[in-house]
């Protein structure tokens, strides 16, 4: 197993150079002087002082040094300040990592929550109205733009009904109360695609595990129905559930960029956005490696914790 | 069985599935709407009515107007065409550069293979959201740069579809005789490995068709998308956005249009998968 995890970090290196190097590339490409950018509109330099920032900054060696230079600082954990507020990098992300991770956890609850159960009972009771109404809802919230969602759930909730604010970002920590209730509609308008898949593939998942020898064999020895399902089934029902963890944790990070915008919450995806726009080239730089790192190894934890809760899947491939 | 035959007799089975045949109805009249859009329009989308600001439901306005009075149904109509433009040229621009990839990738092997996929892994974790925000703040918003930013978050999906399909066929006999045989290495990928990856390949073009149109609408919204006063879905919606509390017609409106337009393109991709290979359902996201 060690070797299984250790190749499977080593694998993560050559991914997260690539990234990398895409982004930094692509963030030179945009139009206009990088070290105009670097200064910030409010002040007008000469051409000579304009040449000592590229050469402080090194914007006149070739893209590849340019890289290297930010990597190996990179790796002593030193990602440049921002061009913005001249604070940290790594300051920076670190509190905006706070704020997308306590939403992006709610909104991964809720998703769990309400998709397991749902997935769940809409199985065990398949073919009722039940079960045809938790698909449709399931399968509105694919294709349902989250964003829009959003919008239609402040003008519920908030423009409406009044019962929660629409706007800003209350730490969870610092006011528990107000914390959720900021976060309510926000999580639920950027975890609605993964409740959705999380539903449809317990769903698919139990029906399959219902129709096993095993949950027949317990059912025939007179065992109560809550007791199979939740001795027998549940366990492998779950196993889909682990799969799309993987995928939904990038997914969660994309929607955030859309959702902190619409709610005004201060995050990793409000700043990214900002960041792109201001040219903030450090910023984005180390967003792009924090949101990587986070989504990759959420895809290792995927793979551990699947092959923990199915004892046929080897790490030795 | 000839291919045109093949093609009508899965258009046939996938008709008989009722949700599916609404998907066929609804993206035909899209199409339909968006190629005839001038000669449907009540009002071109671009013409104030000063005397009916936000106004809601009328004879004048079917679905209303916006903060300038133009009519909210011509800029849906219009909006359709580049809903449309959009997910077609992404998704056929992802195939392009996809597909080639993934057959070179699963035929050569090595470390040709492991480049490709490591970059495609590469741009899988990059949420395809931040490709395009990234790449159409650096190109500017603009249509082409909406299409190539989707289009390039689309290849490794294709890249994929195409390698998980080829590994079990670069591994048959008949391939290794067609090597023996002295058969070129591009024949041998155009003639065997090829054709068993177009199924899939339409499997996932048409679901990453819609998600094409909620990219679009996730641009427009932030604003890094086509910009106005060319009327697109997302950029409707992020308009409307500050006007909700006056007109809230304007937000629901061209949010339904995506919904509606995203859910027919995944009732047609789910039926085309379980008509054309129902093996497909595991490898296709």
């Amino acid at each position: 197993m060690w070797t299984y995890f250790l190749r499977r970090i080593l694998q993560m290196i050559p991914v997260l150079l690539i990234i990398t190097f895409m982004i930094y590339a692509l963030m030179l490409a945009i139009p206009g002087d990088p070290a105009l950018a670097l200064v910030g509109p409010g002040e007008s330099l000469d051409a000579e002082q304009l040449q000592m920032v590229r050469e402080a900054h090194h914007l006149d060696e070739p893209v590849l040094v340019q890289y290297g230079i930010w990597l190996s600082k990179a790796i002593q954990g030193d990602l440049g300040r921002s061009t913005q507020n001249y604070r940290p990098v790594t300051e920076e992300l670190g509190t905006r990592a706070r704020v997308t991770l306590q939403f992006g956890l709610v909104a991964w609850l809720l998703a769990i929550l309400i998709g397991v159960p749902a997935g769940v009972i809409s199985a065990v009771y398949r073919g009722t109205s039940v079960d045809y109404v938790a698909t449709i809802l399931s399968i509105a919230g694919v294709a349902v733009p989250n964003f829009w969602l959003g919008i239609m759930a402040i003008l519920l909730f908030g423009v409406t009904l009044g019962w929660v604010p629409t706007q800003g970002y209350v730490d969870i920590f610092v006011d528990p109360v107000e914390g959720l209730r900021h976060m309510l509609l926000p999580a639920f308008a950027l975890g609605v695609t993964s409740w959705a898949l999380i539903m449809r593939q317990s769903r698919s998942a139990m029906l399959e595990v219902l129709a096993q020898d095993y949950v027949r064999t317990a059912n025939a020895k007179g065992l109560r129905k809550r007791r199979v399902i939740a001795i027998h089934a549940l366990r492998n029902a779950l196993l889909p559930v682990v799969t799309v963890f993987g995928l939904q944790t990038g997914r969660i990070f994309a929607g955030s960029v859309v959702i902190e915008t619409l709610f005004g919450i201060p995050g990793m995806g409000q700043f990214m956005v900002q960041a792109i726009f201001a040219r903030d080239f450090m910023s984005v730089q180390g967003a792009v490696l924090v949101m990587a790192l986070a989504v990759l190894t959420a895809n290792l934890i995927t793979d551990l914790v699947y092959a923990w809760l199915d004892p046929r899947i080897r790490y030795d491939d | 069985m000839t291919k045109s035959y093949a093609g009508i007799d899965v258009l046939r089975k996938v008709m008989r599935i009722p949700h599916a045949a609404f998907g066929v109805v609804f993206i035909l009249l899209t199409v339909l709407v968006a190629i005839f859009a001038p000669w449907i329009v009540p009002v071109s989308p671009e013409e104030m009515d000063f005397d009916n600001l936000l106004s809601n439901i009328s004879s004048t306005h079917l679905l209303g107007s916006d903060q300038l009075g133009r009519d909210t149904l011509a800029r849906l109509i219009y909006g359709a065409r580049i809903a449309l433009i959009v997910s077609i040229g992404a998704i056929g621009l992802g195939v392009l550069i996809g597909v080639p990839l993934g057959l070179i990738g699963v035929y050569f092997r090595g470390a040709v293979d492991d480049i490709i996929m490591r970059a495609m892994d590469a741009l899988v974790v990059f949420p395809s959201l931040l490709i395009a925000v990234g790449l159409a703040a650096a190109l500017g918003g603009s249509l082409t740069t909406v299409i190539v930013a989707i289009g390039i978050a689309n290849v490794p999906w294709m890249a994929r579809v195409v390698r998980s399909q080829g590994l079990a066929i670069r591994e048959q006999d008949y391939v290794a005789a067609a090597l023996a045989g002295g058969m070129s290495h591009a024949r041998i990928i155009f003639k065997h490995i090829l054709p068993n990856s177009v199924a899939p390949v339409i499997v996932q073009s048409t679901l990453s068709m819609g998600y094409a149109v909620l990219t679009e609408a996730a641009l427009g919204f932030i604003g890094v998308g086509i910009q106005p006063p060319t009327p697109t879905w997302g950029n409707m919606l992020q308009q409307a956005f500050p006007m909700l509390e006056q007109q809230a017609l304007l937000s629901v409106v061209p949010g339904l249009a995506i919904f509606l337009l995203v859910l027919a393109f995944n009732f047609v991709g789910d039926a085309l998968r379980d008509v054309l290979d129902p093996r497909l359902k595991g490898v296709i996201h």
